[in-house]
């Protein structure tokens, strides 16, 4: 009988301890000043950003990779419990659903004196980090040049029937619909999403739309500028047919949307975590952008654009407080749209 | 004692409390999700959920998703009845080859199915591709028990069909084809519950269904009312497939009666058509196993040395084999006190315990993750984003798979030697480690792999549950594919199917052994 129960017990043994190996491999977030950042920016770009910094300061920094929304919505769930320290976005709506949970820390006063105030938020919830231009990128054989449409909202009419995709489920396209809602009202913002659906074909991110619209089906479509400066500056493999349309004119179409980064007020890194968000829109932080392959604008520390791009003053972006972006709205009237 | 024994012996091998506790636990484990849906459907309230549900979105899904089951099915049927014919009973050239190339394409991941595809392919895109996808991917969950079926079918028979004046097709139509409804019955629905719960396959050649845009809607919103809603309908989908392949099973005998012994049967001679069917082998073969290793080949070329990232692979391949591993170890453990109710008992509770699994299972990854992060963060916030809660969640969606084994395995124990082992005075738990666990290690093994294959590639509930700084192979591999980086996810896709080889060669002898599955 002993036989049997001590076998019994070697088999629970084994699987308790590769159960908490499992475990103490991700709990790195345990040690004192390590941190956990819930990452929707791209994983490459925060990758560079940590690397610098853990060799700075010899802080640790565990990633959760996900969407804008999703992470968002997650931390607002997860309230004052969340292991989250600091939120990465690409956009800003999904910052301003975690401001408006009251979630966030206030932002260092040194930090966001790096920031000029159109990049971040006047309640100083958190900051704006990096920041990107809406483009309409067209493949050259399928549109002449005075075809381009003056407006994003050109795009809902018939004559775009079947012409154009986004990357519908992505917050990139999202943010660019709170803008819209933002600037021109709900109206307008329902209007337009229907036509969107009569109109529009819906691939999973701005590449595959990129990469369609290079392929010539369809003709256009409306992404970020940098994913084509990216494939311009590697391979041109997805966007040698193309090439960009910048809408300028203050049109919601020009919207240049502002990655964010916060504290979650429930952290008990607090430190760590400030000097995670005032490393990155540092000099060091912001040249990443510059000479890193990201080609996504900075925002702070005086740093200037990579010189492949416009320069981020002449693109005539419409005038937008990214703390009113909305995305639970903008969720909604997507899925009333039948876009979701 | 040894009198006490003896009279104690009839209930030797019953399932005890303890076994009775773990199988009722597991049970009520398995309705977490189940009960999660139903719970969101109130809670959202009727006029919201009415709304939510009977939308244009909703409809279109349910188009997309009932179409691909539709298309796919029956034309996997075809193929897997097809060539499991041509490879048993015809004399085609090379016949010892084909059934391993044809169980092969089980070692491609769905997802690194369509990845090879779409880059052979790149305007590929909605139902047409779904099917073409689904079918090269999932035609095998046919063709294995359908070739099963065909070896062990008596010979006798049809020769006394043909010997009444009927022709070959007659015969096939009439005693052939009614002896493989099992086999396609099984396979069938397989096949269908799969096609609900694929994600990445079809989002990547654009094709909408209910499991993509619940995703959607979680990226969108998390664990937003809408998503559930989707779920709900989802869940409804799979229950009516279930149903739907319990009724037409129906209650007919299957089994030669009398013992007597079935000979090898004469083979087809192909002649002329010889040529014609080795070509549609050929394309088959292609199409499920040439595009995938050529693209993969491909890519792996184009990139060079520098795709193999060494530290980011071992690492993934460092998470993904310890998760796999603890699912597969726990999973099997699990499946033990379930096939014991189930073999060594007839009662309701038994029939319950078992069929409560296969519903689990036949609700597709994402619902579950949807229920237990919705369950785990409001009422269980220390398990949230653990190892122990995404393990959890394995063990629910892949026990039935080690149900099947360790239950066949189990049902193969002499209880004899559980009885002479109890009246020389061991113990219940003494018996069962050196009797009855020593017996069933062989399928207890297989059943491990089974789970293990399936973890390493699952996705969609990994990528919902999977604790902080978790990258396993298939979420590096969906995030590269993902951003059109195809030549740096080559590796892992490669990694992957090398992964699931032994396993689906495990399950190629096995479904040699054992017909049927």
């Amino acid at each position: 009988m002993p036989v049997g129960w001590k076998k019994i017990s070697v088999v629970l043994a084994v699987t308790v301890a590769t159960l908490s190996i499992q475990a103490c491999s991700n709990s790195s977030d345990d040690d004192a000043k390590d941190i956990t950042v819930y990452n929707a920016q791209h994983e490459s770009l925060t990758k560079e950003w940590v690397a610098a910094f853990t060799k700075e300061t010899g802080i640790k920094v565990t990633l959760r990779q996900g969407g804008d929304t999703a992470l968002g919505n997650q931390l607002v769930a997860e309230g004052g419990a969340s292991p989250a320290d600091v939120f990465l976005t690409e956009n800003s709506p999904a910052m301003a659903l975690v401001e408006n949970a009251g979630l966030f820390a206030d932002v260092d006063k040194p930090t966001l004196d790096q920031v000029p105030a159109q990049f971040r938020p006047s309640t100083g919830k958190w900051t704006g980090v990096a920041a990107r231009s809406t483009v309409f990128v067209y493949n050259k054989d399928k549109v002449a040049a005075d075809q381009l449409p003056a407006s994003l909202l050109d795009l809902a009419q018939p004559q775009w029937k079947g012409r154009w995709g986004a990357g519908v489920s992505g917050a990139d396209f999202q943010a660019i619909v709170a803008a819209l809602l933002a600037l021109k009202g709900e109206d307008a913002t329902r209007a337009w999403l229907k036509g969107m659906k009569e109109n529009a074909t819906a691939f999973p991110n701005n590449v595959a739309t990129m990469k369609a619209v290079d392929s010539g089906n369809p003709d256009g479509g409306v992404i970020y500028h940098y994913y084509w400066y990216r494939d311009q500056a590697k391979t041109k493999e997805s966007s040698s047919h193309t090439a960009l349309h910048y809408f300028k004119n203050q049109d919601p179409g020009a919207f240049v949307s502002v990655s964010g980064g916060g504290v979650l007020k429930s952290s008990k890194k607090q430190e760590s975590a400030q000097k995670f968000l005032a490393f990155i829109v540092g000099k060091a932080g912001q040249q990443v952008l510059r000479d890193g392959d990201s080609m996504e604008y900075p925002v702070a520390s005086d740093v200037a654009a990579n010189p492949a791009l416009p320069p981020l003053a002449d693109l005539q972006a419409p005038v937008v407080d990214p703390s009113e972006l909305d995305a639970k709205k903008v969720t909604a009237l997507m899925t009333e749209a039948g876009l979701l | 004692m040894a009198l006490r024994t003896v009279v104690a012996g009839p209930r030797v091998g019953r399932p005890g409390p303890l076994v009775t506790t773990v199988a009722l636990l597991l049970v009520a484990a398995t309705f977490v999700p189940l009960g999660y849906i139903v719970s969101e459907i109130f809670a959202t309230g009727p006029s919201q959920a009415a709304e939510l549900v009977f939308r244009p979105r909703v409809g279109q899904l349910l188009a997309n998703t009932v179409g691909l089951v539709v298309c796919t099915v029956p034309i996997c049927v075809l193929l897997g009845v097809g060539l499991a014919w041509v490879v048993e009973r015809t004399n085609v050239p090379g016949k010892a080859w084909w059934g391993p190339i044809f169980a092969a394409p089980l070692a491609v991941p769905a997802f690194v199915n369509s990845y090879a595809w779409v880059s052979a392919f790149p305007t590929m895109h909605g139902l047409s591709a779904g099917v073409v996808i689904a079918t090269m991917s999932y035609f095998p969950l046919v063709y294995l028990p359908a070739a099963a079926t065909l070896r062990r079918l008596d010979p006798a028979v049809e020769e006394s069909a043909r010997a009444l004046g009927s022709g070959p097709v007659a015969v096939f139509a009439r005693i052939v084809l009614p002896q493989l409804r099992l086999a396609i019955l099984g396979g069938g629905l397989l096949i269908a519950l799969h096609l609900l719960a694929e994600y990445g396959a079809f989002v990547m050649i654009r094709f909408d269904t209910f499991t993509t845009a619940i995703f959607e809607q979680y990226q969108s919103s998390f664990a937003g009312p809408a998503g559930s809603m989707l779920a709900g309908v989802l869940v409804l989908c799979c229950l009516v497939l279930l149903a739907g392949e319990a009724g037409l099973r129906g209650r007919a005998r299957y089994a030669r009666i009398g013992s007597g012994a079935p000979r090898a049967t004469a083979r087809i001679r192909l002649g002329s058509g010889t040529i014609p069917v080795l070509a549609a082998l050929a394309v088959v073969t292609i199409g499920a196993l040439g595009v995938p290793l050529w693209t993969i080949g491909r890519w792996l070329r184009i990139g060079g040395a520098q795709v193999w990232d060494f530290t980011e692979i071992g690492e993934a391949l460092g998470q993904t084999v310890g998760l796999a591993a603890a699912a597969a170890l726990l999973t099997t453990l699990c499946a033990f006190p379930v096939a014991w109710i189930a073999v060594r008992s007839t009662s309701v509770f038994a029939r319950m315990v078992e069929g409560a699994n296969y519903i689990t299972s036949s609700l597709p990854g994402i619902v579950i993750a949807l229920a237990m992060v919705t369950v785990t963060i409001r009422w269980a916030p220390p398990l949230y984003q653990t190892v122990t809660m995404v393990v959890a969640a394995y063990v629910l969606l892949f026990l039935p798979r080690a149900l099947v084994s360790v239950r066949a395995g189990l049902a193969q124990v002499p209880i004899g030697l559980e009885e002479v082992s109890r009246s020389l005075g061991k113990s219940g738990p003494a018996t069962f480690v050196r009797v009855t666990l020593r017996l069933t290690a062989p399928a207890a093994a297989s059943a491990a792999a089974l789970v293990f294959v399936a973890v390493a590639t699952e996705l969609t509930a990994t990528l919902l549950l999977a604790p902080n700084g978790t990258r396993t192979l298939a979420m590096r591999f969906w995030s590269l594919s993902g951003e059109l980086d195809y030549a740096a996810a080559a590796p892992y896709a490669l990694i992957m199917i090398v992964a699931a080889v032994p396993v689906t060669y495990l399950l190629f002898t096995q479904s040699r052994k054992a017909a049927g599955i």
